[in-house]
């Protein structure tokens, strides 16, 4: 039977071409795979081929003709044998879709209203009833019973990373793992990170959960290609068919004096990313409670630690029960006059500034993030409903950071209770600078935050 | 001296998959081997579907090239016509649980590992009959259920990943295998020497498979590669390699039972590189002026994987019919494929929010 040859659409954006040359004339016998025109596309010339067997029994767009759109006739091939008077019977087959740039090919969906993104739910938390029984237990301590205690109820656990077994860990945080679960499970990795990344989103494909350490964040941008599109977005785009049960933790923010390349928060990157959560939690006890939730997790976790912080210590519940859910921010003091959010090592700066302000009279409420995507909006603006003012923590930039984030969200839920603009306090724009002084100007202290609060209370 | 003995090794591999390749087709007496039975080399009931499996690829590919010209599969669409004997030879070679990945030149991969033409088709055509519910497209597919792991967009990322599957074969205790395939561009992506050091260290279960289709988008080989032996890329990490007929689907299927074993036998990775040749540009929009037409007549007609293996199969008494008879039950597996892709309804509006995360 004879067919129509349509005009093909030849790159992702066209709509139209110019049928420059025809390569064969009417009555020429082509093979699948041969070159029967040339068309100029918005990009190009590029060559059309027969896609079956025929003779060509006219052509009915002559050479030249500009603008011809996608899907217009352009020939009609006859099959082996078949009368020229078949031409004028041919069907415009294979059904002619519209072209890329039209409507869909399908039925278009019933107007039906554009779906709505699901809110983030806040879990429930028990976490409180564990703390009965505590003992005093630095971060570093922590998080390695965390990660002992899930490789001992979990063999697909495993943990990866630079010098993490033989060492200890560059920060002592896997201290003992080694020497507990042998090098299957506690691997040294050479110093390969965007290649050890890769092999544990692999890993985790294949049914294992890795927790990889990463020496500092700051290295992880050599892996950053892998955690966000191989891990973050493999659930997306198979369909929900598989995804990454893993954890990236590692310290992030800045250390002391180390300069430029090893001082810098990387909340706000990760926290932009769907398919990924990111955790940042500031007491041995969170540390923890969600690691442990991390472990447990089916989705890709970044797990932000901060080297300052190792060794602080706090109280931390005595029972392997104790988690801390993911997506739950803490009310860590209570207030009435402002909220201050804060995740990490700024949590304590906003506490000593929340005594300062006690001095003075303003009863700040400081609200531990502990989780940054996704984030718990809900326990924020609550907290502004009752305080009326907002002031963002963070060591990062301020530009499209977590307190831009806020700010937005608290606006846009909580816009009527606000009797002040919100005010951020956030990391200098500068690279980190290595000299004392500098270092101290670039990064947010207690004071900062003292007067941030102090203006948007209009106290002089 | 020890890297001296090695490439002398490596030779002799080369030299061996090189003879083996020449043999392809002339010599109808050469014995198959398997890990099951083993029969003759020119047993036509083994050959046959090597046939069926790669024409099934060129007419799925031809069909998606044609839906493409009609608009009916957007964005980036790269297509593997010419290199279907790679694939089809290289999975003869394994079997459940063995482990496939590769890079955005998918569909033949997804095809030959047994993946539904229905779900791939629906797939390109972004519909919720895609293997992805429509939200992969062409280079983002997977099936755990056919042990492939995708499908991935990034130049030699999927390497890395590869050797994680192979890792996680090692730690489950099985002796299953990763076949990890790239390009010859995206060997020179730096993680690729990452992972080569990390899978020899650790002695991963791990087949590179490099398709050295001679173009890296419009960079050729010459262009792009100091030293143009790709097979033996691996050599420093002490990783054997071999060059491939890629044409040859007999003699890809022999390097890969070769590789396998080593594989299985807890030998560490092994490198393939396949000499083959993709007929079409890289991409739907890539005129391929950087190739003469004489160039690429010359593989169809001389090299063809298909036509080669026809010719072997009618020498050895093969009925044209019973080809003839393959040859319509795969044009009627593409035409109801791509029917399928057409009549299965994009994704309701509500998949816009799923699969991001899991419940914990």
């Amino acid at each position: 039977m004879s067919v129509q040859i349509l005009m093909p659409a030849l790159s992702p954006t066209m709509t139209e071409g110019k049928l420059a040359t025809w390569m064969v004339k009417e009555g020429d016998s082509v093979a699948a795979g041969d070159v029967i025109a040339e068309i100029e596309t918005d990009k190009a010339t590029m060559e059309v081929e027969a896609v079956d067997e025929g003779v060509i029994g006219k052509i009915l767009v002559a050479a030249g003709t500009d603008a011809v759109a996608v899907n217009t006739p352009i020939a009609v091939l006859l099959e082996e044998g078949e009368d020229a008077s078949a031409v004028d019977s041919a069907p415009a087959a294979p059904a002619p879709a519209p072209a890329a740039a039209e409507a869909p090919a399908a039925e278009p969906a019933p107007a039906a209203a554009a779906p709505v993104a699901p809110v983030a739910v806040v879990p429930a938390s028990d976490e409180d009833k564990y703390f009965d029984e505590v003992k005093t237990q630095t971060i570093r301590e922590a998080l390695r019973d965390a990660m002992a205690e899930e490789m001992r109820s979990d063999d697909k656990v495993f943990v990866m990373g630079e010098e993490v077994a033989e060492y200890q860990g560059a920060y002592k945080v896997t201290q003992g793992l080694l020497q507990e679960f042998g090098d299957k499970r506690v691997i040294d990795t050479p110093i390969t990170e965007h290649g050890f990344a890769g092999l544990a989103v692999g890993a985790a494909f294949g049914g294992l959960k890795p927790v990889v350490e990463f020496m500092t964040f700051n290295f992880a941008m050599q892996a950053i290609d892998h955690i966000i599109n191989s891990a973050a977005k493999t659930r997306y785009m198979s369909g929900g068919q598989m995804g990454c049960h893993m954890v990236f933790r590692g310290p992030n923010g800045a250390a002391a004096r180390v300069g430029a390349q090893h001082s810098q928060c990387y909340a706000s990157w990760y926290a932009h990313c769907p398919g990924l959560k990111v955790v940042s939690p500031y007491s041995a006890a969170d540390a923890k409670g969600l690691l442990k939730s991390a472990i447990r997790d089916p989705n890709p976790v970044i797990f932000l630690e901060n080297e300052v912080l190792y060794g602080q210590s706090f109280d931390v519940p005595v029972s392997e029960d104790f988690t801390v859910p993911i997506g739950k921010a803490k009310i860590v003091r209570e207030g009435t006059d402002v909220t201050i959010t804060a995740f990490s090592i700024m949590v304590g700066k906003a506490l000593q500034a929340a005594e300062k302000l006690a001095e003075q009279g303003i009863s700040a409420e400081v609200i531990d993030l502990r989780t940054i995507r996704p984030l718990d909006t809900a326990t924020i603006v609550a907290s502004v409903q009752r305080t009326n003012r907002l002031v963002t923590c963070e060591e990062g930039w301020a530009a499209c950071g977590i307190g831009a984030e806020i700010a937005a969200q608290v606006m846009d839920q909580a816009f009527d209770h606000l009797d002040a603009p919100v005010a951020r306090v956030a990391g200098e724009d500068v690279p980190m600078p290595y000299a004392a002084n500098l270092e101290q100007l670039a990064l947010p202290q207690v004071e900062n935050i003292v007067e941030a609060v102090k203006s948007v209370c209009y106290r002089g | 001296m020890f890297t001296d003995a090695l490439l002398r090794s490596k030779g002799r591999e080369m030299a061996q998959a090189k003879s083996a390749a020449g043999a392809g087709r002339s010599t109808p007496t050469r014995t198959r081997k398997s890990r099951a039975a083993k029969p003759p080399k020119n047993n036509a009931a083994e050959l046959l579907p090597f046939y069926r499996d790669m024409l099934l690829i060129r007419r799925f590919e031809e069909k998606a090239g044609q839906m493409y010209g009609m608009g009916l599969i957007g964005g980036f669409c790269h297509l593997y016509i010419g290199q279907e004997a790679v694939v089809v030879g290289m999975q003869s070679a394994i079997g459940k649980g063995d482990k496939v990945l590769t890079s955005y030149r998918d569909h033949g991969h997804m095809l030959a590992c047994g993946m539904d033409a229905r779900g791939v088709m629906a797939e390109l055509t972004g519909r919720i009959g895609g293997y992805s519910k429509g939200k992969g497209g062409s280079m983002h597919m997977f099936s755990r259920e056919k042990d492939f792991y995708g499908g991935h967009g990034i130049v030699g990322a999927q390497v890395p990943i590869g050797a994680g599957l192979a890792f996680a074969n090692k730690y489950n205790g099985t002796d299953q295998v990763s076949l990890t395939y790239l390009g010859d561009g995206a060997l020179n992506q730096g993680q690729v020497y990452e992972t080569f050091n990390m899978a020899a260290l650790w002695k991963l279960p791990v087949i590179f498979i490099i398709e050295n289709n001679k173009y890296a988008m419009g960079t050729s080989v010459t262009r792009a590669a100091a030293g143009v032996s790709l097979y033996q890329r691996g050599a420093a990490y002490g990783i054997p390699g071999a060059e491939v007929d890629g044409m040859d689907v007999v003699a890809v299927q022999e390097a890969a039972e070769k590789a396998v074993k080593h594989c299985r036998s807890g030998k560490g990775p092994y490198i393939l590189e396949m000499k083959t040749y993709r007929y079409r540009g890289h991409s739907m929009s890539d005129p391929a002026k950087y190739r003469t037409k004489d160039e690429v007549n010359k593989m169809r007609q001389e090299h063809d994987p298909i036509d080669q293996l026809r010719a072997t199969l009618l020498e050895i008494g093969v009925a044209e019919e019973e080809l003839k008879g393959i040859d319509r039950e795969i044009k009627a597996i593409v035409t109801d494929a791509a029917d399928f892709a057409q009549s299965s309804p994009e994704p309701d509006p509500s998949e816009l929010f799923t699969d991001i995360l899991v419940e914990a």
